[in-house]
């Protein structure tokens, strides 16, 4: 990434080009796990920006005093560091929520794509731009749990954010974990289908971390 | 005792599946599926590393973090010990047995930076297991992983011959494969009323 890409340009980045979730196929493991609600999967997804976001910036402004044999696992300290105060903050302030997905929380320390970023960005770049793109990226992944979330949680439960929409009854195999492969693999699949139908691209990357 | 110890691993390896149930692990269950070796290569390390892990961090936690009320602490101190293990075990490793380092080394760096390796400790924590409980956990979580990626691994490579939809090529597809697994390892879940 050039140091001359606007910020706007970045941002945008996050959500659409290289969005963790459908293009780089990185952090997949918990992101599935929560997506049986799109309440659940929106507080993940902020807990996620919020973890990207401070950690973008931590590391962007110690980049010059973090010596480069030690910096990953600097990087793995600091994520985890945040880590630690959304969960906590998130204990207390959603205890509900915390109780279904405590593990996931916790568990953000080991996405590839914040040590990914860290590493290929914000050591590399000034503090706003850093911020910038932890913002961006933080979104993008938001918006996918929250699509997966809906898709999920229309179908499995008939309801959006917990208000209650279709009349018919839903089907139950989507708030499962198998729904939320299912929904998943649709998902990747269908945005892999508009990608190459209208933007000409070659659809996401198969390898996946 | 002993049942209950049982009764967590039967629920870890089968129930609570860490892919099929709790969705971890995704990272390198997808990564080392695409052949067969790989994916035994993976289940050994990872249920020795799981095991080990589990011990070590077992002993840390009862005997540091509880006593001096460090909780709070357990993701940053967990993680540290599974990326000092892993290292150590690395370096050992290469020393001492350098056929078996050839073989499965690759395997214990990918493992560092996945979920499913802080989840075993985590859980341990937080539901303050025993010592022989934390171990039947990892060793549970372990097996089932490893049921997991030989199933994955022998599908995968038969999905190579088929005749997929290109939007669907890679993971996609690998992902509603898995959702049909998850499917089949509903039928555990009257297994054990835990």
């Amino acid at each position: 990434m050039s140091n001359n890409t606007s910020l706007g340009t970045l941002f945008k980045n996050g959500i659409f080009g290289e969005n963790p979730v459908f293009r780089l196929a990185l952090s997949l493991c918990p992101a599935v796990a929560v997506t049986s609600g799109v309440k659940n999967g929106f507080l993940m997804g902020i807990a996620v920006l919020f973890v990207m976001t401070m950690t973008n910036v931590t590391v962007s402004l110690l980049r010059n005093f973090i010596n480069p044999k030690v910096r990953i696992p600097s990087y793995v300290f600091i994520t985890a560091t945040w880590v630690t105060v959304i969960d906590q903050v998130m204990s207390a302030y959603q205890r509900d929520v915390y109780k279904q997905m405590g593990l996931y929380i916790m568990l953000i320390v080991a996405f590839a794509i914040i040590l990914s970023r860290a590493e290929m960005f914000a050591s590399k770049n000034k503090l706003l731009p850093s911020f910038v793109d932890g913002v961006g990226m933080g979104l993008g992944f938001t918006l996918a749990l929250m699509l997966l979330g809906v898709f999920r949680e229309f179908l499995g439960k008939g309801s959006l954010w917990g208000a209650h929409i279709l009349p018919v009854k839903p089907l139950l195999i989507m708030i499962m974990p198998t729904g939320g492969f299912f929904a998943m693999g649709l998902m990747m699949g269908w945005l892999n289908w508009i990608d190459r139908r209208f933007f000409g691209g070659a659809g996401a990357s198969s390898g996946g971390h | 005792m002993w049942q209950h110890v049982l009764t967590i691993f039967i629920a870890s390896a089968l129930i609570n599946n860490f892919v099929f149930s709790r969705y971890l692990g995704l990272c390198i269950f997808f990564g080392v599926t695409k052949r067969m070796e790989t994916a035994v290569g993976m289940s050994f390390t990872f249920t020795a590393v799981m095991l080990v892990e589990a011990v070590l961090n077992w002993f840390i936690w009862t005997y540091v973090m509880v006593p001096y009320h460090l909780g709070f602490l357990k993701i940053v101190i967990f993680i540290g010990t599974v990326a000092a293990f892993v290292q150590a075990a690395d370096t050992m490793m290469k020393k001492v047995a350098p056929a078996l380092y050839y073989k499965l080394g690759i395997y214990l760096a990918l493992i560092v930076t996945n979920c499913i390796i802080l989840a075993v400790p985590l859980i341990n924590a937080d539901e303050n297991y025993s010592l022989f409980e934390s171990m039947a956990l990892a060793v549970g979580s372990g097996l089932g992983f490893s049921l997991a990626l030989i199933i994955m691994a022998s599908i995968r490579e038969k999905l190579e011959l088929a005749d997929v939809p290109k939007s669907f090529q890679g993971l996609p597809i690998s992902f509603v494969l898995t959702g049909l697994i998850a499917l089949a390892f509903l039928g555990f879940s009257g297994m054990i009323t835990l």
